[in-house]
């Protein structure tokens, strides 16, 4: 009996932590190669849908908050959408959500055709979103920040004077360092961010904010373009009547819900073009 | 993925270069450890000479503890990481390129600090061939887990204090690597410093493989 | 399991974590402890070489096990958790984590009082497994560390998670490697278990010590893992409650913004 146990016990500490190791091993190699292969290797050829952005039921977390506690929504290619609402209403995590930065935790979504649960990184490739934050480093020059981020979206940096032209920033902020940048003027490096990447689906939250009458102007002006062009437009703003006129249709979010879907008499702003 | 991670390091360095935080405050940090260092072992000679190449790396990973710090904050000031996912680029090629830089960074304090312990330790470099080698792998493997490690702690609280805490035991074997290596190096011991050289190379590897697939994971959590 | 603790802890909120099976488990581990104190003073023999100190293994190489146990546990948590999302496992991972923090805390504690005696120094920093399991101590207290930062849970829970899987995938390599490579001395027993000296009474106290430490262990688990559990329920509420209460914002933020707007 002795022998036999102690073969045993042999046999077990030897190899007591190689199988375990190695599956722990494998099994985390396995898992982490499926996790970041999942974003490239997503289907990108689904038949185009009319629908931009198709939302069924979705609810989604902020920790443990439903931010988005059921949102029915569907926007049609070319519209341009206000989201309105109070403060907390998720109005902004309804357009992170749409950007593919949040995980579903129940419902369906489906952006510009694919389904957000299984290509939230090819999603993200194929929309603007302009946040709160302008995601500018502070030490670069206004020039240097916009060809990094043109060049990380895969988009040649010959688009990046025209943008800024576009945002009204003078030729020679452009090699000023961010950090010299007064508030309003670093948005609308952000805003030409968004416009070099030339998305197919706009969120813009609060895109008005922090710019002078100007900059109002022209941010209106983009939203009119990019929609004439056959972009879509997500927009939360609480400039009412500035957006009011730009917008095809109004959308009321509180308590994470869309509680008034409003569609404006101008029929088919898509049809512009 | 290799052009992105080139894109990603040159930003840091950039980033690096016009902040001058290396030049002007990691750089005189080192040094200072160094020279304190010296005044807590110089009474003593043989010590000091026995605990040289402890000390150098001891005073490497303090300096990539800096490092690190200013390396995740520069993603996370701004809301950049957000913008890293929206731009699409491989997990995988932004942690090479942070982990490049800070290699980039730590590489160049090496250099002073050993014409540091040539000056103020009086250490003799008997096969610098195996120094600046051993320097590369080691400075390598911390830059990887320092950049693991630091997109792990991003936009937490307290990450500050975390963050020791989470890379020094990960490193610790680095640390008795690469500070064997260099007691073959400085001849102040006899050990065989090529196949702990090996050892690190493992370790590096590994913390290359670990950071390249669990970055992205990470870079998730904003 | 899953869905009946969860049913418990909402309707009634039960009053410990002790299940018929924790008390079994509970009241063998305290018989067994007696009888591994008994057995390990008063029957099993003293050792050649190491006289009586050889009675600190029937207490330590079971810990030291058990540690690596725990740990596994925790990095195949850890895995579950990155890649199922599975908040069952995610718990196992955490209490492992600590049980596992403990008893490799034990390891190195019994190990150095037995050290004492036999190598004449409580600590070697020469030893190749002495260092090891020391590093592994450490970053699984880093494990905890993270595990107790304030934060979304599930954004620690990722984190911690990580790190889970450092510490599974750099200990073995750790150990390997520096055994393979060392050329420095080590002071170590080779393993007690594997060279086949071990025998008889010996032997068996040692497998008796392995089995109730692990029924111990098993029984602070499965009472931490309900610890945990519970602290999820109560500290993050129901989902559904959260959602209802939500939704009436939306009627209410209707209400006023609706005759705002129009």
């Amino acid at each position: 009996m002795g022998s036999r146990l102690s073969t045993a016990i042999r046999y077990l500490t030897r190899a007591s932590w190689k199988p375990i190791g190695c599956a722990s091993l494998v099994a985390s190699a396995w898992f982490l190669i499926r996790h970041v292969r999942q974003g490239p290797r997503a289907s990108t050829d689904s038949v185009p849908d009319v629908s931009v952005v198709r939302l069924n039921a979705v609810v989604a977390l902020l920790g443990r908050f439903p931010a988005l506690a059921g949102v029915d929504l569907d926007v049609s290619a070319g519209e341009v959408v206000l989201v309105q609402g109070p403060n907390g209403a998720g109005k902004s995590t309804l357009l992170r959500l749409c950007a593919g930065l949040l995980r579903l935790e129940s419902g369906r979504a489906e952006i510009l055709g694919l389904d957000l649960a299984e290509s939230r990184h090819a999603v993200r490739r194929r929309v603007g979103l302009l946040g709160h934050d302008t995601a500018l480093y502070d030490e670069l020059t206004v020039i240097e920040n916009l060809n990094f981020w043109a060049s990380a979206s895969r988009v040649d940096r010959s688009m990046v004077p025209p943008a800024l032209d576009r945002l009204g920033v003078p030729t020679r902020l452009h090699d000023v360092a961010v950090s010299k940048l007064s508030a309003g003027q670093r948005r609308r490096v952000a805003i030409a961010g968004v416009v070099v990447r030339r998305p197919e689906l706009w969120l813009l939250d609060e895109p008005h904010a922090g710019l002078d009458q100007m900059g109002r102007d022209l941010v209106d002006e983009l939203v009119v373009d990019a929609a004439a062009a056959g972009a879509t437009v997500l927009m939360a703003s609480h400039e009412l009547d500035r957006t009011v006129d730009l917008a095809n249709r109004i959308v009321v979010v509180a308590g994470g819900m869309v509680v008034a879907d409003t569609p404006k008499s101008k029929e088919g702003g898509n049809d512009a073009c | 993925m290799l052009a992105d991670a080139i894109l990603v390091a040159a930003k840091d360095l950039r980033i690096e270069m016009r902040s001058r935080v290396t030049v002007s405050q990691v750089v005189p940090f080192a040094g200072l450890v160094l020279v304190l260092f010296g005044f807590a072992l110089d009474a003593n000679r043989p010590t000091l000479d026995l605990a040289t190449s402890g000390l150098f790396w001891v005073t490497v990973l303090f300096v990539a503890i800096m490092a690190v710090q200013r390396s995740t904050a520069i993603e996370t000031t701004d809301g950049a990481r957000r913008a890293l996912l929206l731009a699409g680029v491989e997990p995988g090629a932004v942690f090479m390129g942070k982990a490049t830089a800070v290699s980039v960074q730590l590489l160049a304090v090496e250099l002073v600090l050993t014409g540091g312990i040539v000056v103020l330790y009086d250490a003799s470099i008997d096969e610098p061939l195996l120094l600046a080698t051993t320097c590369i792998v080691a400075t390598i493997a911390i830059a990887a887990a320092g950049t693991l490690m630091g997109a792990l702690v991003a936009g937490v609280r307290a990450r500050e204090t975390v963050l020791p805490i989470l890379m020094l035991p990960v490193l610790a074997p680095v640390l008795l690597g690469a500070t064997r290596a260099f007691d073959d190096a400085l001849g102040s011991v006899a050990v065989n410093g090529w196949s702990w050289l090996a050892m690190l190379a493992g370790f590096t590897i590994i913390n290359i493989a670990l950071g390249v697939l669990a970055y992205g994971v990470l870079l998730e959590e904003t | 399991m899953t869905t009946s603790m969860a049913d418990r802890s909402t309707a009634t909120s039960p009053r410990g974590t002790g299940s018929r099976t924790t008390q079994l488990l509970g009241i063998a581990g305290i018989i067994g402890l007696v009888a591994l104190i008994l057995l390990s003073f008063f029957v099993a023999p003293s050792d050649d070489d190491q006289h009586d100190a050889v009675r600190m293994i029937f207490i330590h190489v079971p810990m030291a096990m058990l540690t690596y146990v725990a740990f596994s546990l925790t990095a195949i948590g850890s895995v579950a958790w990155l890649w199922k999302r599975s908040i069952w496992w995610d718990t196992v991972a955490h209490g492992a984590a600590e049980v596992g923090v403990m008893f490799c805390g034990l390891t190195l504690f019994t190990g150095s009082i037995w050290g004492r005696p036999t190598w004449n120094t409580y600590w070697d920093w020469g030893d190749v497994r002495l260092v090891t399991t020391l590093i592994l101590f450490l970053v699984m207290v880093g494990y905890l560390a993270v595990r107790s930062l304030d934060g979304d849970t599930d954004s620690i829970a990722t984190r911690a998670a990580v790190i889970g899987i450092i510490g599974a995938v750099n200990m073995p390599v750790v150990n390997r490697s520096v055994t393979w490579w060392s050329s420095r001395r080590t002071l170590h027993q080779k393993s007690s278990l594997t060279d086949g000296n071990l025998e008889g009474l010996t032997l068996f106290t040692m497998m008796f010590g392995l089995l109730v430490f692990s029924i111990i262990m098993a029984w602070m688990l499965i009472h931490r893992f309900r610890i945990s559990w519970l602290e999820r329920q109560v500290g993050e509420g129901d989902l559904s409650e959260a959602l209802v209460a939500r939704r009436a914002e939306a009627k209410v933020g209707f209400d006023a913004h609706g005759r705002t707007s129009k």
